[in-house]
């Protein structure tokens, strides 16, 4: 029995000159599991909004052809009896929390169903423990970590019994370990309760760790293909819209493997490795040993750092680290041990209670703490996390060329050099348009932008790439790393473990004890004690590469060194 | 569009009432410069009640300006009950006049800026020197000429915080709206 | 929730519904607004420093509260004095001179007594209002305004506004930051006419972002079904006890015998000069 059904959908936001949706066409039926997965800005979360109703009850445009979710028609419907069916977690895990606690968050609907206050309490209780938060539950969702977040919003919906359970982007903000417990979760909920799962992610591998139905790809605005996860991995659908394929896929894909001749594809700990390890290793065989990069003198000390929150606990102690000159420096760890916090120390953002941060400016030592966020400013660029709290201007171009005019550029230049840089990220089409006309990931882009134009001495990039779709985030990370090897130094904290493998040069993972590995990217997953106590996860051409018995950090060298070579 | 009845006030009117009265008291406790006549500042809050109360109309000016001036007041420990609701008062007439300025339809002219500005004044003067003392008088038995002049000097302060802020922040959002059909990928 | 400073403890007023303690504050704070009997407004100070002592609220949890409320009282009992110093003996009809005779400034009883009426009456709700704050759990509240007869979403704006109040302030800090890693300077560095400037310049996006927080927040409400029903229940609801509803006559009984007062005053002042 179909529980969602599009029939020639179109949609235009009502600020729009074009269509964002063209003619979309589709059935999920109930109980199934989907992944929805797209380039940013391909209209993702815009179907999700029509799916549960927001659009057009909330958010205004045009939609024409017929949409139906379970006995409703949505454009008829009331919102209210539409969120019976579809309980919806929103990409934007910040702003959907509603109660003062993590309890009357979760129990937030139910009050507006008028259950009774002992029921409530006892489904609450009942969907925290199930979900691991009940200990959590007199906090306020501002003080949870990303994961704790994401199960609070999951537990708000799930209490409903609704029968679609919708995820815009569940994993974005997550720790490789926290993002595959919550497909784990997600998966072991839909196989409990039978409901149908619709989950839109980028993170396309992470959420293929986990049986899915269906994969539903769109492209500016269009249905390009809907097929089983193995008919997908098997075509090169996600390559041709700019999406990255799982990293095994990609791999024996180059090692010249028949992909139509492989069985259980979409699992890699599942593919018969006595058949495909002898192509895997004569293709290993032929790999170059790279060359290691050497990093310069220091650039910034950090010594002797103590910071501890307002009521809340230390989070660094005693802690020293240093940036050298030329790093490409991933900054690693779980959701919450301090990585966004340091680089807002490193910034002035945040004031250490002791410790020194020394910055080496040729030959003279600056003591960071004599100067005001202004002045650190001229020499480090920060890109904040979360992109709203950045953004200032109401239109794109004013926001990247603000950092210019206050130095004081003339126009001209400005103008020269913000059409350049949101051209490296995707930005230019849309120069002319108000921020809040932009998707999630399109508003992190204008962010880094933003700083990018100033081409600061050191920048530090807080998740430049969640939410990015493969084609920009390559587009953006190779103009980083040009601006690298023109001597810019960069630090970037990332929970994409491959994306640390290809870019960075220096790996320092943070734990709760200060920096518990500073290392070659490479020897990092190769340390198991590490790898769990950071929450980091290994790839799959780790586990591809150990189960053909090939050395994984070798072989993951060379996966990249190819990769560099297809895309040239 | 949406086929239930709607009791009361709009889900969005509701959520712009907590939002805005949160940025009220944060105005009035951190965006105020005192003048030097005892309780009476230079107060941003009120360019900002005045902007929120056209975008959201009457009842949510009124209750805006109500509760963040309560919330504020509470935390020093004494609401002095008769700028409370003067202020509530003043966010109320402002919105009334909310489907006039129609400022989320866009473009805020002179006209509009000019007639804004000759409401806002007379609704500041009536409120502050009138309202405001009189009420002081009758319940807390304040001496008259020192209320007055309490109101007078609120009065012309909160008209120009409501002339400087309350304009700019209209001027400017109505320019943020984007037309109907304008954008288009270049 | 620092600003309020609740503070979890567990006396019988922390026990009382918000809604007996929000009625009884309103409720005293009324009557001593306009009553002018000095012995009534000093019965009521006296029980409300017993009360602060059992909600066992410390000393420096309001020490600078209090320090702002002195100052600011004492402006205005002189403000008051410099305006109308004989204004007490227009209230009270009679004229026992302590200090001058004949110039603008004099010192009278009468004066005396009215100022010391005032500052009873700026200082009589303080501590009922810490009390209001500092015990009533800011998740119980909007309930507790519903219960006393507020439209549930008035109630839930309250709530809204409490919650909202933190994270306002937290993201004007961050937009202050992010501004300032533009290229503003606003530290100490530059001159108080540029940091005001760039505190306006704040605002701006303060409240654009604000404007977009309205659109998500009322978006995440709707999709959880808020105002759905004339109704709704409250998850931290509390039911009225026996010691709600003491304190509740208790507040009436005073209310009672202020107005009583009031007739046999013969009006709002109490004269002992009479
Ligand atoms: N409120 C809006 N008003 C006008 N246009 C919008 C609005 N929201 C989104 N759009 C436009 O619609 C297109 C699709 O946006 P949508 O948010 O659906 O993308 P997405 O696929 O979810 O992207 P991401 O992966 O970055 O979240 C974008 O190009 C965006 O500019
Ligand atoms: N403003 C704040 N007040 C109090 N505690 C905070 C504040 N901001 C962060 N924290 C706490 O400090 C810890 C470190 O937070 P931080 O944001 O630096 O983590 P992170 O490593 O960047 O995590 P993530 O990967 O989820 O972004 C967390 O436990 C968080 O809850
Ligand atoms: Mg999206
Ligand atoms: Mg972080």
């Amino acid at each position: 029995m179909p529980a969602i059904i599009f029939e020639h959908v179109n949609f235009q936001y009502e600020s729009q000159a074009e269509p964002t949706l063209h003619d979309i066409n589709l059935t999920i039926n109930a109980g199934e599991k989907v992944l929805i997965a797209g380039p940013s800005g391909s209209g993702k979360s815009t179907l999700g909004n029509l799916i549960n109703g927001s659009i057009p009850h909330s958010i205004k445009g045009q939609v024409t052809g017929h949409i139906r979710v379970g006995k409703l028609d949505t454009q008829e419907a009331s919102l209210f009896d539409l969120s019976l069916l579809v309980g919806t977690v929103l990409q934007d895990p910040d702003s959907q929390f509603i109660g003062l606690t993590t309890a009357e968050d979760i129990a937030f609907g139910l009050e507006n169903d008028r259950v009774a206050r002992p029921e409530m309490h006892q489904r609450v209780e009942q969907w925290a423990t199930r979900l691991g938060i009940a200990a959590q539950l007199h906090q306020s969702p501002q003080e949870l970590s990303g994961g704790q977040k994401q199960r609070d919003a999951m537990a708000g919906v799930l209490i409903d019994d609704g029968d679609i359970l919708l995820f815009d982007e569940p994993l974005a903000a997550l720790d490789p370990a926290s993002g595959h417990q919550s497909i784990a979760l997600i998966d072991e909920l839909h196989q409990q309760l039978h409901n149908t799962v619709i989950i839109i992610e980028h993170r396309i591998e992470d959420v293929l760790t986990r049986p899915v139905d269906r994969v539903i790809l769109m492209a500016k605005g269009k249905i390009v293909a809907d097929l089983k996860p193995d008919a997908l991995l098997r075509s090169n659908e996600l390559q041709q819209i700019g999406l990255r394929e799982p990293l095994y896929i990609e791999a024996l894909r180059y090692a010249g493997c028949d992909l139509n001749h492989i069985d259980h594809i979409d699992n890699v700990n599942a593919l018969n490795a006595e058949v495909l390890a002898p192509a895997l290793q004569s293709w290993q065989a032929n790999a170059t040993v790279p060359v290691t990069i050497q990093s310069g003198e220091p650039l910034l000390d950090v010594r002797q750092l103590s910071f501890c929150y307002e009521n809340g606990p230390q989070i660094f102690h005693d802690f020293d680290l240093t940036i050298n000159r030329g790093d490409m420096l991933a900054l690693v760890g779980r959701n919450g041990v301090g990585k966004s916090t340091l680089s807002q120390i490193i910034t002035g953002f945040l004031t250490p209670s002791a410790g020194t941060l020394t910055y080496h400016d040729g030959h003279t030592d600056i003591d960071l703490a004599k100067l005001s966020v202004k002045e650190r400013a001229d020499k480090i660029g920060y890109i904040m996390q979360d992109p709203n709290q950045m953004i200032s201007q109401v239109m794109i171009r004013d926001e990247v060329a603000l950092g210019l005019r206050l130095r004081g550029v003339d126009e001209a230049a400005i103008k020269q050099r913000v059409d350049d840089t949101l051209k490296i990220c995707g930005l230019y089409p849309f120069r002319n348009w108000p921020i809040n006309a932009l998707s999630f990931g399109q508003r992190k882009r204008v962010t880094i932008a933003s700083i990018l134009v100033l081409q600061p001495e050191l920048l530090i990039l807080d998740e430049p790439t969640a939410g990015q779709d493969w084609r920009h985030y390559t587009d953006m990370m190779t103009f980083l790393e040009q601006l690298n090897q023109q001597g810019i130094t960069m630090m970037f904290i990332t929970h994409d473990m491959h994306l640390m493998l290809e870019y960075a040069n220096r790996t320092v993972v943070l734990g709760d004890q200060g920096v518990m590995l500073d290392a070659k990217p490479s020897t990092v997953l190769s340390n198991p004690t590490v790898v769990s106590a950071a929450a980091l996860a290994p790839t799959s051409l780790y586990q591809l590469a150990e189960r053909v018995h090939i050395d994984p950090d070798a072989f993951t060298q060379h996966v990249i060194a190819t990769e560099r070579k297809v895309r040239r | 569009m949406q086929n239930h009845k709607q009791h009361g006030l709009s889900i969005r009117t509701v959520v712009a009432i907590g939002i805005g009265a949160a940025i009220v008291f944060l105005l009035k406790r951190f965006g105020s410069v005192p003048t030097g006549i005892p309780n009476t500042n230079i107060d941003t809050s009120y360019g900002f009640l005045a902007f929120f109360a056209s975008l959201f109309g009457p009842v949510a000016g009124f209750i805006i300006g109500f509760l963040g001036h309560m919330l504020n007041d509470l935390t020093y420990g004494t609401p002095w009950w008769t700028w409370v609701i003067t202020t509530g008062i003043l966010g109320g007439i402002i919105g009334l006049f909310w489907k006039r300025f129609d400022v989320e339809g866009g473009n805020f002219g002179t006209k509009k800026i000019i007639s804004f500005n000759v409401l806002q004044i007379i609704a500041n003067l009536g409120c502050w020197v009138l309202l405001a003392p009189t009420l002081d008088i009758l319940v807390y038995s304040e001496p008259a000429n020192k209320v007055y002049l309490q109101g007078i000097v609120s009065g012309i302060s909160n008209a120009v915080s409501t002339g400087v802020i309350g304009t700019i922040l209209l001027v400017i959002y109505a320019a943020s709206r984007t037309k109907r059909g304008s954008l288009k990928q270049e | 929730m620092q600003l309020f400073g609740y503070a979890e403890q567990n006396t019988w007023i922390h026990r009382l519904s918000g809604a007996t303690k929000l009625l009884a504050f309103l409720g005293l704070s009324i009557i001593a607004m306009v009553s002018y009997d000095a012995r009534f407004l000093a019965a009521i100070t006296v029980m409300s420093l017993i009360l602060f002592k059992q909600a066992r609220i410390t000393w420096p949890q309001i020490r600078l509260v209090t320090k702002f409320i002195l100052f600011f009282s004492v402006l205005n009992l002189l403000a008051v004095y410099v305006f109308s110093p004989e204004y007490g003996v227009q209230l009270y009809g009679t004229r026992h001179l302590i200090l001058g005779s004949d110039g603008y400034f004099t010192l009278t009883q009468e004066q005396l007594f009215y100022e010391l009426n005032l500052i009873l009456k700026y200082i009589v709700t303080v501590p009922l209002a810490l009390i209001f704050l500092m015990t009533t759990n800011p998740s119980e509240f909007a309930s507790s305004l519903n219960k006393v007869g507020l439209s549930y979403r008035v109630s839930y704006s309250v709530a809204l506004a409490l919650r909202y109040i933190p994270d306002i302030q937290g993201e004007y800090h961050q937009i202050s930051l992010a501004q300032q890693a533009r290229g503003y300077e606003l530290s100490r560095k530059a001159n108080l006419w540029q940091r005001l400037r760039g505190a306006g310049k704040i605002l701006i996006p303060l409240v654009f972002a604000s404007l977009d927080r309205i659109d998500t927040v009322s978006r995440a409400m709707e999709l959880r079904r808020f105002g759905r029903y004339r109704k709704r229940t409250w998850y931290m609801g509390r039911d009225f006890r026996t010691s709600d509803w003491l304190t509740l006559g208790g507040t009436v009984l005073i209310i009672v015998v202020g107005i009583g007062l009031f007739s046999v005053n013969g009006g709002r002042f109490w004269n002992p000069f009479r």
